[in-house]
């Protein structure tokens, strides 16, 4: 369990109290710092060619045109890639070239970057830059791709990065074209299960492509220098990047730092590396500090979200107890990996959803198409099977005469039990949240049929990913503290929370607490900022920072004062002495004689004891929604919202409230309104004039935020992550209340008035 | 960008005030409001997000009207029109508007990069329609979006705000 200093007895002076937001003051005058604001002296900016087309043979590129342009001081092409140790990066599989070599993949792909004094001047010159290349038949869906006689958009496999266990390619099956990774898992005995089943349901759900919209787009800041190479980028895993960074320019890591201020938005679309190795190489170039911007267009062609095919054949006794379930399911990835494969493959898991399914059969695939590439998104994969299995959920209980909750009951987990083999037994009680959701609608719902519904939907998700964090915390000469920390402040309000955990630990007031700006050069590692995991893991690793300064500053103080180990006692603020109370400064003053000396206590965390077992914790959300369906123009209103967010103990509840609401938003985005959709080659929703995300009037009149704190989780006080959760959910929610309004299935979305309309004239069931 | 020195585009002199300062460059008819203020005065505050109008991440007031300086020609603030950024809302000596103070009371931002936008909004619906009723504030605010907070913070703060800047009732 968490060594948490804070005694049972006591309640907590910081922890589990919504105290202001450490960077509010900066965030509400402007003041704040995002990568985008950063300037550094002589910094020059590059703009980037991209392809026209999605598939060819890249043959030339002519630069001498745009190089005579005003204030141009250098384009770089694939040919200068080639020459860099490793021109090709990836966290999972190294096939991402970066710039494009001798073939394009998608349409938009970054083709050359020039470089000028202006970023007028540099966009200026784009259009002087002349490719000449040979097309290729190109696989704009999975469908495509798949087939025998598909193109071929990656002829060899690439090196493996820094991530294992992860196979490329097609593992044991050869049936499908153009797959990236296969992952294939099963427990028990589908075949057999299903000759027990009463009954056996074969749907196909549709997850769309879409995009994740942070508002600041991608920008780095690149300064590659002799003596190192520093990049400021709007990121969330600086230490990844710095991985990638090292292996393409051949640096040794500490040659190679990455700093990242504020982000605006990550939402996982910020995971990974994504254009700082472009941004160094131009750096390289010209021998100055180089900005690489990209516009919300750009952004959508650098990273999207999986659009996904699932199908899914579940099986039930007559007592509607699911016996099998048998999914096969194509991700759409895009021209390169990315995270993609890590997404197919624990997408494979989450088809059960919080079930207890005791016969599993799953082939999971991510498929290369000649699209803008996929990778993480919030929800994680959790997002396209939930939609499946939720929905699915409801429509077997329709078929069977159930109540859709009294299915989720029978079926759901209990607290304790083991569900997946090997994995981590469900942490939270998801029948209780889902007992929880229903309550705060009325249900059975009060208006059911006759346009207006209710529906309700939960998941779950392998949260924490790789349990490895380290923290310091520096104790400074006059009792203040720096918390060193690699964990990236994207808005989910990680620095507030460090800090109050800090505050807690070594009973200091808040305000004496800082965290030191976030830099690989300055905090010891942290794996990633994603996954849920930075309250729970990058918190962990903290308590046992501020474990190591006691006992730093207890031994400082049994040297310097001559006393006997076992004479010193632990107080809230310091030691007890047979020569007295010493608070820690006090210990400072007396060991190093100055005034200004300070200590650091390190702590970490690790795939072991409480933490060997993966997931770290079972991230699991349940939401209810009400709408209204208009069957004239197939619009659906929004009335009401019922969030409940497991969070084990929110450590600020107002920030961990923000995140469920946040989150159930942006998931309401993809259940009604969110789709790129791409014409032939190119996308037709290349922008936001295309692709709409909520706002303010979408939101529903009533909306109830609900958190069960019990003390469930592996993290600090027994808190596990959030912020993922209600994303998953909603959908299926939304879907599921579309049909108690209507009787309508869909198994599409986004839930359009077209889609609508067109279904209920179909009378789709 | 002034001063690279392109032939084609030519420059005039603008005359405007910047949050209550009067000031004067010399400038290409191109530049927009955003890239006056960020590049220009520094003043970073005024976020670029969709770069076309739609967000209202960039939101600055001219005459206290709310536009998108992405889109904005810096030319069309000229002959003294007074131009707010979110640098010139709080009082001169720090001292927070109650706008800002109502954002992080009801936590109304996460990452904060729709916030000055959100605010200069807002204070420019405060300002002109003090009694401005829930549904007038959601249709103003409309056009600006938020992808971290689910908007409803942001609803709070306007209204706690709204209160706050009411001239005290005589007791």
């Amino acid at each position: 369990m968490s060594a948490a200093h804070t005694p049972a007895d006591r309640a907590f002076r910081y922890v589990n109290q919504s105290v202001p937001r450490r960077d509010g003051v900066e965030k509400v005058t402007g003041r704040a710092l995002y990568a985008s604001d950063i300037t550094l002296p002589g910094m020059v900016h590059a703009k980037v060619v991209r392809s026209d087309v999605a598939h060819a043979r890249l043959l030339t590129v002519d630069v001498q045109e745009a190089l005579r342009r005003p204030g141009v001081l250098a384009v770089l092409t694939g040919e200068d890639i080639t020459q860099l140790p490793s021109p090709r990066y990836g966290h999972i599989f190294r096939d991402h070239p970066v710039l494009a070599i001798d073939r394009i993949r998608y349409a938009g792909e970054p083709v050359a970057a020039v470089i000028a004094r202006t970023e007028a001047q540099a966009d200026a010159a784009l259009q002087d830059v002349r490719l000449s290349y040979e097309p290729l038949p190109s696989a704009m869906s999975v469908d495509e791709a798949i087939v025998e006689d598909s193109t071929t958009i990656h002829q060899d496999t690439p090196a493996v990065g820094s991530f294992s266990g992860i196979e490329y390619g097609h593992g044991e099956t050869t049936r499908y074209r153009n797959i990236c990774h296969h992952n294939h898992i099963e427990w028990g005995d589908v075949e057999r299960a299903g000759t027990d089943c009463a009954r056996i349901y074969e749907h196909t759900y549709e997850f769309p492509l879409a995009y994740a919209y942070a508002m600041e787009p991608y920008v780095a800041v690149a300064d590659y220098r002799s003596t190192g190479l520093t990049v400021t980028s709007s990121c969330q895993h600086p230490y990844m990047v710095r991985h990638d960074l090292a292996a393409v320019f051949g640096l040794p890591l500490s040659g190679v730092s990455v700093q990242v201020p504020y982000v605006g938005g990550g939402y996982g679309s910020k995971s990974y590396t994504k254009i700082e190795p472009l941004a160094a190489a131009c750096s390289r170039k010209v021998g100055r500090p180089v900005r690489l911007a990209y516009s919300v267009e750009e952004a959508i062609l650098t990273t999207r979200v999986a659009a996904a095919q699932m199908r899914f054949r579940t099986g039930v006794d007559a007592d509607g107890r699911i016996l099998m379930r048998d999914v096969e399911m194509f991700f759409d990835g895009g021209a390169y990996a990315e995270n993609g494969p890590l997404g197919a493959q624990q997408a494979a898991e989450r088809v059960v959803g919080p079930c207890a399914i005791p016969n599993v059969r799953v082939d999971s695939y991510l498929v290369y198409t000649n699209t803008a590439p996929s990778s993480s998104f919030r929800g994680f994969t959790a997002t396209q099977p939930t939609f499946a299995s939720e929905s699915q959920l409801d429509e077997i209980a329709l078929d069977l005469g159930m109540d859709p909750l009294e299915l989720r009951l029978r079926n759901t987990v209990a607290k304790g039990e083991e569900f997946i083999p090997g994995a981590r037994p469900l942490d939270g009680d998801v029948r209780e949240d889902v007992r929880m959701v229903a309550a705060a609608l009325g249900w059975p719902s009060r208006a059911s049929g006759e346009g207006r519904g209710s529906g309700l939907a939960t998941m779950m998700l392998t949260g924490g990913a790789k349990p490895v964090s380290l923290a310091q915390v520096r104790l400074h000469g006059d009792g203040s503290v720096t918390v060193y920390t690699g964990t990236t402040e994207l808005g989910q309000g990680s620095e507030t929370v460090l800090c109050q955990i800090a505050a807690e630990e070594l009973c200091v007031p808040l305000e004496a607490v800082s965290v030191a700006p976030r830099s690989t050069s300055l905090a010891p590692f942290d794996r990633s900022t994603g996954a849920s995991r930075s309250t729970t893991l990058q918190g962990r690793a903290l308590l046992a920072a501020c474990a190591d300064l006691r006992r730093k500053l207890r031994d400082l103080l049994v040297e310097v004062a001559g006393v006997e180990a076992s004479e010193v006692s632990d107080t809230d603020e310091g030691f007890l002495t047979t020569q007295g109370f010493y608070s820690f400064r006090d210990v400072l003053q007396a060991y190093y004689g100055v005034p200004e000396a300070d200590v650091v206590g390190e702590g970490h965390v690790r795939q072991a004891g409480d933490l060997a077992v993966t997931p770290v914790f079972w991230e699991t959300s349940s939401v209810g929604v009400e709408v209204t369906v208009d069957s004239e123009t197939g619009r659906i209103a929004w009335d009401r919202l019922v969030v409940v967010g497991d969070v084990g103990l929110a450590i600020n509840p107002a920030m961990a409230a923000g995140q469920d609401l946040g989150g159930a938003v942006q998931g309401a985005g993809a259940a009604f309104w969110e789709e790129l959709r791409y014409e032939g080659e190119h996308l037709a929703t290349p922008s936001l004039a295309s692709y709409r995300v909520p706002r303010f009037s979408d939101l529903p009149g009533d909306v109830e935020l609900l958190v069960a704190e019990r003390q469930d989780g592996a993290g600090p006080y027994g808190a596990k992550g959030g912020g993922e959760g209600p994303v998953s959910a909603i959908a299926p929610a939304v879907v599921n209340a579309l049909a108690a309004a209507t009787g309508v299935r869909l198994r599409r979305i986004p839930l359009t008035p077209e889609r609508v309309w067109r279904a209920l004239r179909e009378g789709r069931r | 960008m002034s001063g690279s020195g392109e032939e084609t585009d030519d420059a005039f002199d603008l005359r405007c005030v910047l949050n209550g300062r009067e000031v004067e460059r010399r400038i290409r008819y191109s530049t927009t409001l955003a890239d006056l203020v960020r590049e220009e005065f520094g003043l970073t505050g005024t976020k670029v997000s969709c770069d076309e109008e739609i967000c209202g991440a960039c939101t600055v007031l001219v005459d206290n009207l709310p536009v998108s300086a992405c889109t904005f020609l810096a030319y069309d603030a000229r002959g003294g029109k007074a131009v707010t950024t979110i640098e010139g809302v709080a009082a001169p000596d720090g001292e927070l508007h109650p706008l800002q103070q109502a954002f992080i009371d009801t936590f109304a931002f996460q990452c904060g990069f729709c916030t000055p936008g959100m605010i200069m909004s807002a204070l420019a619906l405060l300002q002109a329609r003090p009694d401005a009723d829930r549904d007038e504030i959601i249709d103003h605010m409309d056009g600006n979006l938020c992808r971290c907070t689910g908007y409803l913070p942001i609803l709070a703060a306007v209204e706690q705000a709204q209160t706050a800047m009411r001239p005290q009732a005589a007791t």
